[in-house]
């Protein structure tokens, strides 16, 4: 149904378990990917298992410069980046007491400063080209909040707001600014929880199981698309019940 | 007209979509031309581009005519 054929996609954090699953869904629509991450093994893999329109493109997000310059070589690699997707995120997680400025301020370099400053940048040639696709990755705590992520829900509740300040400004030239927000997803990051706290989450999502990549690349693939054009500062939740909103 | 004032009328004329003539010396961006916030930004951004020049946030809020533009890259370039 979606088709971005001749479109070109950054995908940040495409060495994660949710990145690479949205990074070959643009790729299966006919999208170029752009696949971007600190892990270069995991991406050359996939770029290898993609074949054609798929550039590697390793990038340290918590590196300013680095990411300063990640949309350039981006759209030197692929010819223009259409869509972007900040998906790479980080966790620190600990009590607010306990937590340290480098664990707090870790997560917001990662997970929203670099995110604007890749929107900054990817806005200028969506500006000219008068179309556009943002989609960041934000999660259920960014909207609930969560004991022991006032880091990462600080970060991801930040992305929300940043991107309906975003989708403000430039509506008007055929861009558009959108938020996922997954909860309990099956990943790497995932996998680290316990039985207890794996059962407890569970009992909290009325659809009685964690949700996959692939449920949240469907998201990221609609708001890309052309049929998406009139959504816009919008969050989908993609959590199985759990936060309703 | 100075080589600078046919480049900077040529990229307000593309980008604003105006008629050449409108673009006179003192012809505002947003009174008379129809920019709006964005498009100033945008011509800022556009006239960098061109010249290879910096103009930085207090001097783009002085630009706001096509004479006002050609007097600053002049003397910036």
């Amino acid at each position: 149904m979606f088709d971005l054929t001749g479109k070109s996609a950054l995908v940040t954090g495409a060495s994660g378990g949710i990145g690479a699953e949205i990074a070959r869904t643009l790729h299966a629509a006919g999208a170029t990917v752009g696949l971007s991450g600190t892990r270069v093994e995991p991406l050359e893999a996939l770029a290898a298992d993609l074949g054609s329109r798929a550039h590697v493109l390793p990038c340290n997000l918590s590196n300013p410069e680095e990411v300063e310059g990640l949309v350039k070589r981006a759209a030197e690699a692929m010819g223009a980046v259409d869509i972007l997707v900040n998906n790479a995120g980080i966790t620190r997680d600990g009590l607010a007491m306990r937590m340290s400025d480098e664990d707090w301020q870790a997560v917001i370099d990662v997970n929203l400063t670099a995110p604007f400053r890749l929107c900054r940048a990817a806005i200028r040639g969506m500006m000219k080209a008068r179309w556009g696709r943002i989609v960041n990755i934000s999660s259920v705590v960014g909207r609930a909040g969560n004991a022991g992520q006032a880091n990462y829900a600080a970060s991801k509740g930040g992305l929300v707001a940043m991107s309906k300040s975003l989708a403000e400004e430039v509506a008007s030239r055929g861009i558009t600014v959108n938020c996922v927000a997954p909860g309990f997803i099956e990943t790497a990051m995932t996998e680290k929880l316990n039985d207890q706290q794996r059962a407890t989450i569970l009992a909290s999502v009325p659809a009685g199981r964690m949700g996959t990549p692939q449920e949240i690349a469907a998201a990221v693939l609609y708001l890309a698309s052309m049929e998406a054009a009139y959504v816009t500062g919008a969050t989908l939740h993609v959590n199985g019940g759990m936060d309703m909103v | 007209m100075s080589d600078i004032a046919d480049r900077v009328k040529k990229i307000v004329v593309e980008h604003l979509g105006v008629e050449a003539d409108k673009v006179t010396e003192s012809a505002s961006f947003i009174d008379d031309l129809g920019a709006d916030s964005l498009d100033t930004v945008e011509l800022v951004m556009a006239f960098e581009e061109e010249f290879g020049i910096e103009i930085p946030d207090d001097a783009a809020e002085t630009i706001q005519t096509f004479g006002d533009a050609v007097k600053f890259i002049s003397e910036a370039a």
